[in-house]
Formats: structure tokens, sequence, C-alpha cells
């Protein structure tokens, strides 16, 4: 009879952006059993609502993660547009699409380079932050905040973006694709990077849809989900393919996610070419009354925001559920049976960002 | 099998310069749009508090009596709701990052805006 | 946008039932979610997801109610009712990996389930 040990990962650990705690069942070096906490990083947000009024609360929305902010605001925002009512108009929906598209490209390239990090290339890691950097520039050109974007608002975007920049832009582009198709060769071919990542926590199909996973953790097993062909803002007339792979591997995952910062380039230009004239705000009256899910497509998964209004200028509710709440359980079952040096690898491969989970 | 996929990237960033800038001996860069700190002009405030309730921080505070307008400068969060509802325009916002500072505290600015005495009425300009 | 969602109100005891007719139709679990409706009533959501369009369960309860947990068909739940119990106070029976009240160890047991008015007079 085997002894067991518990080794605490986390809550500080060199590879984990933000804190989370695993109680690691060891057996001479396999891990039988995992048992997460969370909770280190609560802030309340939700209770927030009723202090803030519903206009003011998209700033709060926003600041939920630092990774992926634009897109929570964004939601947000379309949430209480479709409980009121409001159609906003087309030029800002182009606008929300490139940026939310940027915002899924220096997500995947930040992740790369953490996971590049877990395995200890860290070269590749600086490589590819090196690449963010430009996205983080035109971010910051457009915007005004490189991690905090704060263009949204309920019936529009704050700023528009001149026809002139939106050419450089897409001329940007070309550069960012060219030294991104560099880095991904090397994530796709290289000999080390395969030997740490080829049937390591592999999850199966049917534990991936019914485990409730999201984002490139279902992708990577063969379950084809992506929340952007409902067709939220503009993406209804734009042409995408969604990108899956079918071994559930931790290289299945970052083939997905590689798959998807080519697919996001190409989104930009699709927007950039088609982006009509005109406003980009309405004009909003009244106060929300209802409840509506939203649900968008983050760079991890599926962001789902529950609204609830009385007709006051306070919401009743709001319920922020991030992809990585519901990437916990496939995350327990992908650590079973795997060894205690593939632990880093596997928790980053689902790619967790706590403080969305803990807002 | 790749061997050698990054070899001009690598040869192209040792012969030229680092790509990071040795903040704060350099300053940080920024933009004609960058959210760095809050200017505030006294001489166009007309006390309508707007600011105050619009801030998602609560980070102004208002005192009409004593005509003084005080702002966080750590709880500001650089959204600019405030200076997109200021009906006088008397705020704006710097590119500058606001600057380290070793204890927390507030700014304190005074109001010195004297409104104009209304033709054809009585002259009673309040101070 | 093709956001489709309905919400069918049932009664608690009803829950297992509808819950089980939805995974043998491969619906998969999206989210639980709880609101606070009351002095001392709670609406709690369970919602299904399949081709992209939502089901709702919704129940209503108070504190006291016990709610039959969902783990034994949807494995992953656990998550959710653990957190569901932390903030709310939800009374949930049978977790398959019950936590007791120690996923998310706040310095206010059960925050959410207290309005920020009642806070401020503290």
């Amino acid at each position: 009879m085997t002894k067991q040990i518990i080794v605490p990962f986390g809550p500080q650990h060199p590879v984990l952006p933000e804190p989370i705690h695993l109680d690691l069942v060891l057996e001479d070096e396999k891990v039988v059993d995992v048992i997460p906490t969370i909770g280190y990083i609560h802030r309340g947000f939700e209770k927030l609502v009723e202090k803030r009024e519903f206009t003011e609360y998209v700033f709060i929305a926003e600041r939920t993660c630092g990774i992926c902010s634009f897109i929570h605001g964004a939601t947000y925002c379309q949430g209480i547009e479709q409980i009121m009512g409001i159609q906003v108009p087309e030029r800002a929906e182009y606008l929300r699409v490139i940026w939310s598209e940027y915002s899924r490209l220096h997500s995947h390239l930040l992740w790369f380079g953490l996971y590049a990090d877990s395995f200890g290339f860290e070269n590749l890691f600086m490589n590819a932050w090196r690449i963010r950097e430009r996205v983080l520039d035109v971010m910051e050109q457009t915007t005004g905040g490189r991690v905090i974007q704060g263009s949204c608002k309920v019936g529009g975007v704050r700023k528009d973006i001149s026809n002139e920049k939106l050419d450089e832009m897409a001329k940007d582009l070309d550069t960012i694709d060219r030294e991104m198709k560099e880095m991904t060769t090397v994530f796709l071919n290289d000999d080390t990077v395969r030997h740490r990542t080829r049937n390591v926590g592999v999850l199966s199909r049917e534990d991936a849809y019914h485990l409730g996973a999201a984002g490139p953790t279902a992708r990577g097993s063969g379950v084809a989900i992506d929340l952007r062909m409902t067709g939220y803002g503009a993406y209804d007339r734009l042409n995408f393919h969604v990108a899956t792979e079918s071994c559930g591997d931790c290289y299945s995952r970052h083939s997905v996610r590689a798959q998807e910062l080519f697919t996001s380039t190409d989104l930009i230009r699709q927007a950039i070419r088609k982006i009509p004239d005109g406003p980009v705000d309405i004009k909003v009256t009244g106060a929300p009354n209802g409840e509506f899910f939203m649900r968008s497509e983050q760079p991890r998964g599926e962001l789902v925001h529950y609204l609830k209004g009385n007709g006051t200028k306070f919401l009743v509710r709001s319920r922020i559920r991030t992809p990585t709440l519901t990437n916990i359980p496939p995350l327990v079952k992908m650590l079973q049976g795997c060894d205690l040096a593939d632990v880093p690898v596997i928790v980053l491969s689902i790619d967790p960002c706590i403080s969305c989970t803990e807002r | 099998m790749g061997f050698f996929e990054m070899t001009k990237t690598a040869l192209r960033t040792v012969l030229s310069r680092p790509a990071t800038i040795l903040y704060p001996a350099q300053a940080a860069k920024r933009t004609p749009v960058t959210r760095g700190h809050i200017v505030f002009d006294g001489s166009k405030c007309i006390s309508c508090s707007i600011c105050q309730r619009k801030c998602p921080a609560q980070a102004i505070v208002l005192n009409k009596e004593a005509k003084s307008w005080q702002i966080d400068r750590f709880r500001c969060v650089m959204c600019s709701s405030c200076v997109d509802t200021c009906p006088s325009k008397c705020l704006s916002m710097d590119p500058v990052y606001t600057a380290p500072a070793s204890a927390k505290g507030v700014e304190v600015f005074t109001i010195t805006y004297v409104k104009p005495p209304k033709p054809e009425k009585k002259e009673e300009s309040k101070t | 946008m093709k956001q489709e969602q309905t919400i069918i109100p049932i009664e608690v005891g009803r829950l297992i039932g509808s819950v089980e007719q939805f995974r043998n139709e491969g619906y998969r679990l999206a989210h639980i979610g709880c609101t606070k409706v009351g002095d001392n009533s709670f609406e709690i959501n369970y919602s299904f997801d399949k081709d992209y369009v939502l089901q709702n369960l919704r129940i209503t309860v108070t504190a006291e109610t016990e709610v039959p947990s969902i783990t034994g068909m949807y494995w992953g739940a656990f998550a959710y009712e653990n957190e569901m119990h932390d903030l709310f106070g939800i009374q949930v029976k049978g977790i398959n990996i019950d936590f007791k009240g120690t996923f998310i160890r706040t310095a206010i047991k059960f925050p959410f389930s207290v309005s920020a008015a009642k806070e401020e007079k503290k």
C-alpha cells in the first residue's frame, strides 16, 4: 500500500499569473487526486451594482480582469442594450469587433509566453511578449490605455478611429502576422516543446462536453463551441471558421490557440475593409427593466453576463461567470494520473485567469 | 522537426537596441490619447458637482462653500468620465502618468471662477 | 444576433427530474446562478446550452430550503454549488466534492445575502 503525500501547489508559484491553490494528492510522483481552492482575490464586484448606476458599472465590469478586460466591458454593454432594446450604430459594432480581436491577440500572446515559461523555455516567452508589445501599442494609440481600454459605453463606443489610422493598422498587421508565424512554428514543430506537451493532460471529448469545458479547452478535445458563431456585434457579417483539434492533450490546446491568432488578424482585416462611416454612439434614456443572459467569446472561452434590472438606475443583479470557473472541473479530471512535473504545464494549458473567476 | 526557426529574429535582436526602456531613467512612452492624469482648471469650474457624482471610484470631493476641489490621485482610475461629462470643460486628461509617492493623500485645488455679471440686471458679482 | 433563451420556472422537487431530462437530450451545463429577490428569498437559475440555444430552469428558495445537488448528472457542477453556498448561504445537499464552506473564505459569512444598505449601518 503506497503512502499518499499531499503537496500544495500555489497560491504563489512562478508559473501562475494569478493565485489559485491546488492540493495535489500524490502516490510516488503520480497525482491521484486534486482539491482546488479559490477565493484569494475575491473582491465582491457583484455587490457594487447596488451602489453604482448602470452607466457607471461599465468601468467596474471592465476591471474584473486585466487580460481580458475589453470583452467584459463590451459584453456588459451588449447585455444592457438587449434588455433596453437599443440598436447601436453599425460603425460602433465594427469598432467593438476590432478591439475585441486585438484583445484576443494580446491575451493569446501573453498566454504563449507564460506557457513557454512553464516548461522552461524563457527565450520563447520573451519573444512572444515582444510581439505583444506591438499589439498593446495599437491599443494605446486608439483608446488611451494599454491594458484597460475604457472605450465601451452603453449605446456605443466612446472614441472613434479615423480611417487613416485604420489603414495604418491593417498594414501593421502584416508585420505582426510574420512574427507570429515564426513563433508558432516553434511551438508546433520544435522537438522539446512536443516532448513536454504531447499526450500530457488528456481530456476526452465526452468529459469535455459534460464537465462544461469552454474555449480552447473544449475545442482542443473536439467540441466545436465558439460563441462568436451566434453573431453578436458585427460577427454575423464576417467570415471565419472555428479551429478544433481532436487529441485533447496540451499540444492540441496550444495548437488551437495558434490557429486562433491568425483567425483574429484575418477578422480585423475584414472588419477594417467593411467598416461603414457614421456615428459611433446613440443617446440612452431610461433604465433597464428585465433580465438577459448575454454570452460572448472571451479568449478563454464562454463568458456569461447575467443582468437583471427593475426599472431604476441601479441594477438588481449582475452575475459574471467566466470561463475559468467552468474549466476548473476539467482541470481536476486532467490532472488525475499525471506526473508531478507535468502539473504546471497542464494547469497553464487551460489558461487560468483567476481574477476573473473570483471577481 | 524544426531547427533554427528563429535565427533571423535572434540575430536581429542581438545586433539592435534592446526592446525595453530604462524606466524611470527614461520616460515611459506615451501617445497623445494616453490617459495619464486629470488636470483641473479652477478658473472655469462652476461647482455643479457632476464630476463627483459620475466618478466610479469616488475620488473627487467638491466643497462649494470652501471653494475647494480635491482629487485622490490613488483612487482615480483614469476613466475620463469626469472629463466627458463636465459642462464647463475645466477638466482634461494629460498623457503623463501620476508620479509615484510614498504616502497616500489628496490634492486640493481652489476654485477661482467668478460668475460674470448678468447684463441689464443688478450689478452683483459673486467672488 | 441569435441568442435565444427561455426561462422555465419549476418546483424544487422537480429539479432532479428536469435536469436528468436535459442530460439525456445532450445539453451541457452552462451556468448556475443565484439572485437575491427579497428578504429571505433567492432565485436559483440553472442554464443548459445545446447548439447555442439556452434553456433555463428557475427555482425560488429560502435560506433554509434544502436544494438537491445535480453533481450526480453533471460532475462539474460542484464549483457553482460550493460558491453558491459560500456566498449566499444556500443549503445544497449531496455535492460530490463538498468543501463545507471553505471554497471561498470571506470576512463576513454569506456576504451576498446581506444587502448593502444594512452593511452601511455597521
